[in-house]
């Protein structure tokens, strides 16, 4: 019997050691051993629950497709390249929602609404934003984030919030104050209509000369609308879609979309903490909704993911601004394949 | 008669060990930034998109390069089933090397999104957007991803064994003159 030669033992270490290492490394980067941070899969999956609605949006899943158009004052135009902002109008679409996963959550219990716009005036002028009614994010970075929302959910047991544990978050939070704040005084209006809507996170707008201007901005009413006619009765679930249905029959709904500049003094990439309201504002046109889209597929197509910018716009460094494209792609990757497959359910 | 080539020419080499690189690090950007919640993903999410446009250009004129080059033989002694792996493995390499960035360039036309590409120029959007065909690309990229990790530990153990092992030549006409 003949000796393998040595070198041949060795030649196959290497190889053997070279290809389990490589796929080690694939393995590692794709998280199969673990991750050290929150991944954009663990929070759409604590977003869905046990029992996901499949096709569905795994945040603010019920909502209402609204078309219109921008019109732009042209006052921004000097502080972005951005041709959304010249003099002008703009077709958008949009999407009043609720929060939450449940895309048949009754309209008026839920704590957050949201105005999502997309605008499109060619390939380099592209525009998502999703705006929240508050002002602020509680935390700052998608970490906090989750542990945020893992403090505010019910008990699995008991159905019910821990108190305890919430103010102990809050209390180890300080941060927090300024959405808290905020959340004691907000009372919910009658209608999508007259919410104010905010961009929250903060965004540059670099101008010809290639300066940049950190903004936020916010979709402001210029309705006030305290009650909802259908909220005390049998279709109180919808009263909200069905406020608009009414008033996009004889009329439009209309914001004046506002801009707020940054001073020196404002920390753009902390998302806790408002700006003072001495900040200079430009009002940078109108939002002009005006019908109902009928079809709810022109909406279910888009990802409202706010770090699609047109040229002339860019992403700040804020912790949490930049966890949402992320958490969005996986929250739409998710319900494409199942729309895909057929495995949608009815609402 | 002219002498067989022993070595693959300079150009071959070129775009082998650059798309290497290129192919290399793409596939760990992705695998990393569909998870990733940190503030270098949108980052390396819009450079993954810029490269792929370069690694869809410099497939395409590898292609072209390749078809015009003399390339050497696989040794005469290797066994035939061997001689078929490769030839098919090659051939599936440059496969999902086009499909790649074609399916990523698919999947951004159904979600509605225009390709930035180093901020020099916009790819448009091929559809409007459609959440059907969102859901083909995006899980069709995953999976040519998928085989293209495998085609490449193939390819590299493969190499190795032809450097190491057979010490036939084949590895080093890749690797120099």
């Amino acid at each position: 019997m003949s000796m393998i030669p040595r070198h041949k033992v060795t030649s196959v270490a290497i190889i053997g050691f070279a290809v389990i290492a490589l796929i080690c490394a694939f393995l590692y980067t794709a998280g199969v051993f673990g991750n050290n941070q929150v991944t954009a899969q663990q929070f759409v999956n604590f977003q869905q629950g046990e029992n996901p609605h499949l096709g569905f949006r795994r945040a603010h899943a019920k909502g209402v497709c609204v078309r219109g158009d921008f019109i732009a004052t042209g006052e921004l135009a000097a502080h972005t390249r951005s041709t959304l902002f010249e003099a002008g109008s703009t077709p958008f679409i949009g999407r009043f929602s609720i929060g939450g996963g449940n895309p048949s959550a009754p309209d008026l219990e839920s704590g957050v609404r949201s105005l999502a716009l997309s605008f499109d005036a060619g390939s380099d002028q592209q525009w998502r934003t999703a705006m929240n009614t508050p002002p602020v994010m509680a935390v700052g970075t998608p970490e906090d984030f989750y542990a945020q929302l893992q403090t505010l959910m019910p008990d699995p047991e008991t159905g019910q919030r821990n108190p305890e544990r919430i103010a102990e978050f809050f209390a180890n939070h300080p941060e927090t104050e300024n959405f808290r704040r905020w959340s004691a005084q907000y009372q919910p209006s009658g209608s999508f209509a007259s919410e104010q809507y905010h961009s929250i996170n903060a965004f540059y707008l670099i101008n010809q000369q290639g300066e940049q201007q950190a903004v936020r901005w916010a979709a402001v009413p210029t309705v006030q609308i305290d009650e909802n006619q259908y909220a005390d009765t049998d279709q109180a679930a919808n009263a909200l879609a069905l406020d608009v249905r009414d008033q996009l029959e004889d009329g439009t709904i209309v914001f004046d979309l506002v801009f707020t500049l940054a001073s020196s003094d404002d920390d753009e990439n902390n998302p806790t903490q408002p700006w003072p309201e001495s900040r200079q504002q430009i009002t940078a046109g109108q939002l002009v909704i005006r019908q109902l889209e009928q079809d709810a597929a022109i909406c279910n197509n888009l990802n409202f993911d706010p770090l699609i910018l047109p040229r002339g716009m860019q992403a700040t460094n804020d912790p949490i601004l930049r966890a949402r494209s992320a958490s969005y792609a996986e929250s739409y990757r998710r319900r494409a394949r199942e729309t895909w497959l057929g495995k949608e359910q009815q609402q | 008669m002219t002498q067989p080539v022993t070595t693959f020419p300079l150009s071959m080499r070129i775009f082998h060990w650059g798309m290497a690189a290129l192919v290399l690090s793409m596939i760990f950007a992705g695998l990393a930034m569909v998870q990733s919640l940190q503030t270098w993903q949108p980052t390396v999410l819009a450079l993954h998109k810029a490269f792929g446009v370069v690694a869809l250009v410099a497939v395409l004129l590898r292609l072209i390069n390749r078809l015009r080059s003399r390339v050497p033989e696989l040794p005469s002694d290797l066994p035939s089933w061997q001689v078929f792996a490769a030839k098919a493995s090659h051939v599936l390499l440059y496969a999902a090397l086009f499909a790649m960035p074609i399916s990523g360039y698919l999947m951004q036309s159904a979600a509605g999104r225009a390709v930035d590409v180093f901020g020099i120029f916009t790819l448009p959007p091929l559809m409007s957007a459609d959440l059907v065909w969102y859901g083909v690309f995006r899980e069709m990229h995953s999976w040519v991803a998928y085989a293209l990790i495998a085609l490449l530990v193939v390819h590299i153990a493969a190499a190795l064994q032809h450097g190491l092992l057979r010490q036939d030549g084949v590895l080093k006409s890749m690797w120099k003159r």
